[in-house]
């Protein structure tokens, strides 16, 4: 029996798994290095102690994501190589140089000054301390464009050529960085993760408004969350509707899949809700609105778009995860602009900290932006299928030779490994919550120990 | 024939061997965790290596990367024919790194990741070090894919490898310690270098003796002469030095053995780099044989000729930041 493990199958799985966990934790640390940045930069301009207060609660947390982050990150750069050496061996002279770049332009940022952000507050000047922070940020920013150019590059190909043994040579590096839907993803992925914190640190915010606990500090996050979602919901509308007509122009199939469409016509309507059939080719249970479908995508009431029916059986993306993906994730979109909308009504009747039933809404959207990226990513990656490069190498070809049975045992590994060590992170990520931003000026960095600097040098004791 | 894959080839020596010395000392920390004095010296020990840990577990990342950009199809026959042990390893990894955070944030569960840091760190030094043996010992390979068996990775000489290495890392640790820390702690970790440098010495001469003895390339390259007379002084240097560390922890000096420690490595690992020249995957694949496409190269290069000396700049500042001894006084 456990001869007939399919590594592709479970390749597919495995690298699924360790790459949703890994995105959790990066998008958090985007959004709040930034965040830690402007809080930082608001409390050297007004000098007022409470933007200190959030500053230290967060980077607390920050320190904890930022290191899960990390390790599943480590992780991720090896699974190229152990489940996917096919990939590697034929895409590497393309794929490998632009990770590269990552690692030496983002990660060693980061990583070393993180150090000093996290430990070096009392070691370094007040400037030298807010440029970490802003380095930290940046180093965050640039990881996400090297990753999203490669992942872009998968998505739409561009600039190389294909010589012996089907290896992929590079021929115009700045068509290959710059592919074509790389500045779509691009800023709609930093954007997500600038909501995806934005109402986790809202919820925060309300879920301390409600038990009136650190009132002062909790107005900060919520304010500061609500500001985000009344100007970055929006536009993340309008920067998903780009995306979504770069992918009609270059990958139509995926948009056809996202639509749930399965016949090309013209006048097309979109679907609201229904099960894809990929049996049958039709949607079934639909509810429609009638020629949406050609107005979004084509800008025109009677505009074609194309179905699922003009490409062969097997060059189709399995239907029901892109469709459902979709519109888990517009739909979480929307509700995330109503709330940006409610709290825009509610500032102006100067009712937004204490409207009880809206701060518990705000409570309940908290994880909203996480299930959005994941689904997101999923449109994007499973619509990508059969493909790993699409239209140039099928994901069965990009396959390492290791047997079933082994990666059936790393699968279990890693399952057991992330529930125990990422469970944990949530838990002390949670307690840290409910600690909440006491005033404690004594406790130093994000280790806990209390003052006298981490490292005493001869220095810094002669003047004490 | 372009120069560039040789550069190349160099470059990923160096990132490796940083790592292997960087990461050394926090990893050996995390071995000798347990071991230590007092729960209070287990706090310093761990302060000691925060602020750096992962800036140095990113050259493990470079040097995967650099891998994958510039010698594709090494990484990619190498990757899944280490497929167990390289995942055997990131687990460790995964367990020591977060073991940093949630220590200091854990009441009930502190010993829990204490634990979870020194078996986190033993796991990952020891499959680095069977990977080593393994890889010294021959990959095998059919056409552009490894097309040996999931297990090929393991033997007696890929074990001793690994505890090698994990005596290795202690060492590096141990002397890292008697340089941050002081009172008690030193003291301790001062008597654990001791110990840990006479396993030291004594698996630096199995390696060396077993090596030639294996394998009939690496026995001409060292024994052949005039070649005999270059390499003669390695062997000789590491002896000396492994001597000096001795000599210079029992006369209590505080930073001369970790740097001379750096220095026993830099040789060993020298040495082992030059028993493996040209092969990037051993005895199957050269450096030039898995070069990736020249502009390939030469993109990334070009980048890594202004980046690489920033970071090591930057890198110094942040040890510059944190020099000194770690604090004693003032927990919760
Ligand atoms: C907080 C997260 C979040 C939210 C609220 C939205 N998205 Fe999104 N979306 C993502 C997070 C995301 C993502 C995770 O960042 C993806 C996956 C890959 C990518 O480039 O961005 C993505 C992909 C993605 C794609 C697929 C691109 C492709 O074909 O590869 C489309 C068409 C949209 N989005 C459109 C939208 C629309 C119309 C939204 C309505 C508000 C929307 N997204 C909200
Ligand atoms: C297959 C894909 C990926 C690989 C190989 C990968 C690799 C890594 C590695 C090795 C690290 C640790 C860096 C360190 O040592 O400091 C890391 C962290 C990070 N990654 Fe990923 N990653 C992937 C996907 C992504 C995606 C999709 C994003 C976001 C768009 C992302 C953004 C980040 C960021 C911002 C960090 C640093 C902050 C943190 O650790 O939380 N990565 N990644
Ligand atoms: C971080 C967000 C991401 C998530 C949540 C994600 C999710 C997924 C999922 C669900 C699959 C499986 C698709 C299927 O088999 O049906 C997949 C496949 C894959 N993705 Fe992503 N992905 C992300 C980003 C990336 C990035 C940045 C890269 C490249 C740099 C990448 C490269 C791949 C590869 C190589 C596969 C395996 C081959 C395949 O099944 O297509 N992914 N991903």
């Amino acid at each position: 029996m456990l001869g007939h493990l399919d590594p592709v199958l479970l390749s597919r799985i495995q690298f699924a798994f360790v790459i949703a966990f890994h995105i959790l934790f990066p998008a958090s640390t985007i959004g709040l290095a930034s965040w830690l940045a402007v809080l930082q930069w608001r409390w050297m301009k007004t000098k007022n102690s409470v933007y200190g207060d959030v500053y230290h609660m967060w980077l607390k947390i920050f320190a904890v994501a930022f290191g899960m982050g990390v390790v599943s990150g480590v992780v991720m750069s090896f699974q190229f190589g152990t489940n996917w050496a096919g990939f590697a061996d034929k895409a590497g002279n393309i794929i490998g140089p632009m990770l590269g770049y990552e690692v030496l332009t983002a990660f060693f940022l980061e990583a070393s000054f993180l150090g000093v952000m996290l430990f070096g507050e009392n070691r370094v000047g007040r400037k030298t301390y807010f440029a970490s922070n802003i380095i930290v940020a940046a180093g965050t920013l640039l990881s996400a464009f090297w990753i999203l150019a490669v992942n872009s590059w998968m998505q739409t190909p561009r600039g190389f050529r294909i010589a012996q043994n089907g290896l992929l040579f590079p021929v115009d590096w700045k068509q290959i960085v710059f592919s074509p839907s790389l500045p779509y993803r691009f800023f709609h992925m930093v954007t997500a993760a600038y909501l995806t914190t934005a109402f986790g640190v809202g919820g925060v915010g309300a879920y301390y408004l409600l038990r009136n606990r650190h009132v002062k500090q909790a107005r900060v996050m919520f304010g500061m969350a609500m500001i985000m979602a009344i100007f970055i919901a929006p536009l993340q509308l309008f920067l998903g509707d780009a995306h979504g007509r770069n992918t009609l122009e270059y990958q139509p199939e995926k948009v056809a899949a996202m639509e749930g469409l399965w016949k090309t016509q013209r006048g097309a309507p979109s679907i609201l809700f229904g099960w894809p059939d990929q049996k049958d080719e039709v949607t079934k249970y639909a509810i429609e609105i009638p020629k949406l479908s050609s107005l979004i995508l084509t800008h025109n009431l009677n505009g074609l778009v194309r179905g699922l029916d003009e490409w062969p059986k097997n060059d189709r993306p399995p239907v029901p995860v892109v469709f459902i993906a979709f519109r888990v994730m517009v739909g979480l979109g929307v509700l995330m602009i109503l709330t940006g909308l409610t709290a825009l009504v509610l500032y102006f009747r100067k009712r937004l900290f204490d409207t009880r039933w809206f701060l518990r809404w705000c409570e309940v959207m908290s994880p909203a932006g996480y299930i959005a990226l994941l689904a997101g990513w999923c449109v994007t990656e499973t619509g990508r299928q059969p493909w790993v490069i699409y239209g140039i190498m099928r994901t069965s070809r990009a396959v390492s030779p290791v047997t079933g049975l082994t990666v059936a045992l790393s699968i279990c590994g890693f399952v057991l490994t992330y529930g125990v060590v990422f469970g944990s992170g949530v838990h002390y990520i949670l307690k840290l919550i409910r600690k909440g931003p006491e005033a404690e000026g004594e406790i130093y960095g994000s280790h806990g120990l209390s003052k006298p600097p981490l490292i005493t040098d001869p220095a810094s004791k002669k003047d004490s | 024939m372009s120069a560039i894959p040789f550069i190349w080839y160099c470059l990923l020596i160096v990132a490796l061997c940083l790592y292997v010395l960087l990461d050394g000392f926090d990893l050996g920390v995390g071995i000798l965790f347990p071991f230590a004095p007092s729960e209070e010296s287990r706090d310093l020990m761990m302060n000691s290596i925060a602020p750096f840990w992962d800036g140095n577990e990113t050259w493990l990342v470079l040097s995967g990367g650099g891998l994958l950009a510039a010698f594709p199809l090494a990484y990619s026959i190498l990757m899944p024919a280490f497929y167990m042990p390289v995942i055997l390893m990131l687990f460790g990894l995964i367990f020591r790194g977060v073991a940093f955070e949630f220590r200091f944030k854990a009441t009930k569960g502190r010993s829990i990741w204490s634990y979870a840091f020194h078996f986190g760190s033993v796991l990952a030094a020891f499959m680095q070090g069977m990977i080593l043996g393994a890889y010294v010992t021959g990959v095998q390979v059919a056409g552009r894919s490894f097309a040996g068996r999931p297990f090929d990775w393991i033997s007696a000489y890929s074990f001793m490898t690994g505890v090698a290495l994990v005596f290795g890392y202690a060492l590096l640790g141990s002397t890292w310690l008697v340089m941050k820390t002081e009172g008690v702690t030193r003291d301790w970790a001062r008597k654990c270098a001791s110990y840990v440098l006479a396993y030291v010495a004594l698996f630096l001469g199995i390696v060396s003796i077993s090596l030639p003895i294996m394998n009939g390339t690496i026995r001409k390259l060292w024994f052949s002469l005039p070649d005999f007379y270059y390499f003669a002084p390695m062997p000789l240097a590491t002896a000396v030095l492994v001597l000096a560390v001795w000599r210079q922890l029992y006369r209590g000096s505080d930073t001369s053995p970790f740097f001379m420690s750096l220095g026993i490595f830099l040789l060993g690992y020298i040495g082992w780099a030059i028993s493996l020249w040209p092969w990037l995957v051993p005895f199957a694949v050269t450096y030039r044989q898995a070069a990736a496409a020249h502009s390939s190269q030469m993109f990334l290069l070009a980048g890594t000729i202004f980046v690489l000396p920033t970071i090591l700049a930057y890198f110094a500042y942040c040890y510059y930041v944190f020099r000194g001894k770690v604090a004693q006084a003032g927990y919760y």
